[in-house]
């Protein structure tokens, strides 16, 4: 116990001594967000235009170190008032561990976000967050030139998908971009194979913690498909050398040396901002592929529906925080930022505004992300921030082993599921 | 004194210490409240095939490193013992990657072994151009030059320190006495230098128990590919940390500083590093 009371006392100290002096955290909230969170922040600024006396005290984080802080720091009883957080599994712990407060309709106008992009910041029929960015569904982008050149269509079904590879392979290309150092990019493979080949329903019984359901044909089926994948040199030789933080996969895609890359939404403005040409002219998306003989449906969707804002339990300023999440999240200049950045905000009845969007390669984009959450009868979670933390590890270095082929895939289903109980 | 010093080991060493043994009969998964495990972490760590791999790749870091930066460090002490201008530059330059800090080296030599984008992009190198970071096969070997890389300067001028030390006078004898180059080094010099090769040899060994950053940046945080490079330190911050299990952490840490006390005793004992005596009484 000692132990980690010192170094998160020390932690914490650390990073207080270039914050703001705690005084002013008395009198208004703390919130605790990522880096690169420009538009949260905006609304920030503009709550603290409008309530001068009771500021909010802002601290962002590196997104590496930034879920251990936090622990730590609401072990140790210093947490902020508001917190940024991935919904699923991680905010689950804290809610079972009282550190959360649940947030109702009247209190912060719920009503107005996606449906599906909600589930995963509700347990037991409670809500505890209120969506903090855009929707990040994980999507297919491919190089218009790389596939024209080496006479491929973008894929569609899985098929497609495999013939695609041959040929992109046999023009000299990577098939398919992939930091699979960072072993999270690998996940969305496997999240992608098991939905489609037995549908959502497998990994909602995961989720809901049936250790047993990793055993399910389909685990197998899924994980053997990803190696396939790996055996007919789809990721290219060097995958697993590639870091996703690096933009290594990201400039292989806009260099022009691979044909596709399997990305969360977010890349989008990556490559705006990296290749703003590239992006314009040669860039192109499409849904992950079909499976013709699989369960689920094609219209399913994996990825981070969004990241949440949550209340802690312990904090003393509670009126003050669900005014903020109320009044100045997600609100409507709040909406124009996000999509002026190429990023979808989880609310409903975005027509509109959509269609009124001045950029034509931005319109179709935003609609494209849109339409597909829309119509989705499902949106996974991403898999390592679903399941309880104690199982993200074992859950990303199987895959990395499935992914090098170090182990069968039957194995993958029964490490998982030992891993579980 | 000496109370002031033994206070602060006290705060900082020992009463942490105490809490990480406490913590290893623990369950606790750092936000809820503590409850007692027994020796459910115990058992569980060392039934676990992962800690004993962790373990097996900690010592091969360890000896592999010792075997590779104790020539080099040597051979490059030797150079840079001897005055001159040349060899003073030579060996600032070769002092940088000391300076640095370990996630800057990381980060830097991540993107130097890029296949895509790193050294091997250049025309003529494409021979470099392997998943030297990525393969299974190779990743340990990679870290461990990269370690080297670091830290090699480091012993180099422990040794150029030690090679200063030893009287001129012990030359001018054996040269009297007709010694060549080779046996001035094997007579005179090593055996000289034998105690700062137990220095620098307990620092090797008993630092690379501790390596941790520079492998954390290098595999992605995660000691891949798969667990190729998780040695013992990185399985305990990932389980700490990433599965926030405090208590099988700190089982964990416990075994790491009863393994780094057992390992230092043990250079010490067999070096005759507690029988120490003067290196000029022989004179």
């Amino acid at each position: 116990m000692s132990l980690t009371t010192v170094s998160a006392a020390l932690a914490l100290a650390a990073c207080g001594t270039s914050g703001p002096s705690t005084s002013s955290s008395s009198a208004g909230l703390t919130m605790w967000a990522l880096n690169d969170q420009t538009i949260l922040k905006e609304s920030v600024d503009a709550y603290n235009k409008d309530h001068p006396d009771a500021k909010i005290t802002l601290r962002l984080y590196a997104n590496d170190d930034y879920k251990q802080k936090l622990r730590v720091a609401f072990g140790a009883g210093q947490a902020p008032d508001l917190f940024f957080n991935w919904g699923g599994g991680a905010l689950n712990d804290y809610v079972k561990a009282d550190k959360v407060d649940a947030l109702t309709d009247a209190q912060v106008d719920t009503g107005r976000f996606t449906p599906s992009v909600m589930e995963s910041a509700t347990f037991d029929g409670k809500t505890y967050g209120v969506p903090a960015n855009g929707l990040a569904p994980v999507v297919l982008y491919y190089n218009k030139k790389v596939l024209k050149d080496a006479g491929v269509e973008p894929p569609t079904t899985y098929d497609a998908l495999l013939t695609a590879v041959k040929k992109l392979k046999g023009d000299g290309k990577v098939p398919l971009s992939l930091a699979a150092n960072s072993k999270w990019p690998t996940l969305m493979y496997l999240e992608y194979l098991l939905d489609r080949t037995g549908g959502s329903r497998v990994f909602s019984k995961i989720a809901s913690g049936d250790a047993s359901a990793w055993k399910d044909p389909s685990v197998t089926a899924a994980d053997q498909k990803l190696q396939d994948l790996a055996k007919a040199g789809a990721f290219g030789d060097n995958a697993s050398s590639v870091s996703y933080d690096q933009g290594a996969s990201t400039a292989l895609l806009y260099t022009g040396k691979a044909g596709m890359e399997l990305m969360g939404t977010w890349e989008y403005a990556n490559l705006v901002k990296a290749a703003p040409d590239f992006a314009k002219k040669d860039l192109g998306y499409v849904a992950f592929p079909a499976l013709t003989d699989g369960a689920g449906s094609a219209k399913n969707i994996v990825g981070n529906p969004s990241n949440f804002l949550s209340l802690n339990s312990a904090s003393t300023h509670k009126k003050a925080a669900l005014e903020y999440l109320k009044d100045y999240v997600m609100n409507a200049s709040q909406m124009d930022a996000y999509l002026a950045a190429g990023s979808v905000p989880p609310v409903n009845g975005l027509e509109s505004k959509l269609a009124a969007t001045p950029s034509s390669s931005d319109k179709e984009w935003l609609t494209f992300v849109y339409d597909l959450v829309q119509t989705a009868p499902s949106f996974q979670l991403s898999w390592d921030q679903a399941l309880p933390s104690d199982q993200a590890d074992p859950l990303l270095t199987n895959v990395d082993k499935s992914f090098l082929r170090q182990i069968e895939p039957t194995q993958f289903g029964e490490n998982m599921s030992e891993a579980a109980q | 004194m000496a109370a002031p010093a033994l206070l602060l080991f006290g705060l900082f060493g020992l009463v942490p210490l105490v809490g990480v043994v406490a913590l290893g009969f623990a369950r606790w998964d750092g936000l809820g409240d503590l409850g007692w495990a027994g020796f459910d972490n115990w058992s569980g760590v060392l039934t676990d095939g992962a800690t004993w791999q962790a373990l097996w790749l900690t010592v091969k870091v360890m000896v592999i490193s010792w075997l590779v930066q104790t020539p080099l460090a040597l051979a490059l002490g030797l150079f840079q013992a001897p005055p001159g201008r040349l060899r003073a530059l030579l060996a600032v330059l070769w002092f940088l990657p000391l300076l640095l800090s370990a996630v800057a080296i990381g980060l830097t030599w991540q993107a130097l072994l890029d296949p895509s984008f790193g050294v091997g992009a250049t025309p003529g190198l494409h021979w470099l151009a392997k998943p030297l970071l990525g393969s299974p096969e190779l990743a340990l070997y990679t870290v461990i030059a990269v370690i080297a890389w670091q830290f090699v300067p480091f012993h180099a001028l422990l040794y150029q320190a030690g090679l200063r030390q030893i009287p001129v006078s012990l030359y001018e004898a054996a040269a009297l006495d007709g010694a060549g180059p080779t046996t001035r080094l094997l007579r005179i010099t090593l055996p000289q230098l034998k105690y700062t090769v137990v220095t620098s040899s307990t620092l090797m060994l008993v630092g690379s128990l501790t390596y941790f950053d520079l492998i954390f940046v290098l595999s992605g945080g995660t000691g891949g590919p798969g667990t190729a490079t998780r040695v013992l330190p990185l399985a305990m911050y990932i389980t700490g940390f990433q599965a926030h299990d405090m208590g099988r952490a700190s089982a964990v840490a416990t075994l790491l500083v009863v393994t780094g006390l057992g390992l230092s005793l043990l250079t010490t004992r067999l070096s005759g590093f507690t029988r120490m005596d003067s290196q000029q009484e022989g004179m």
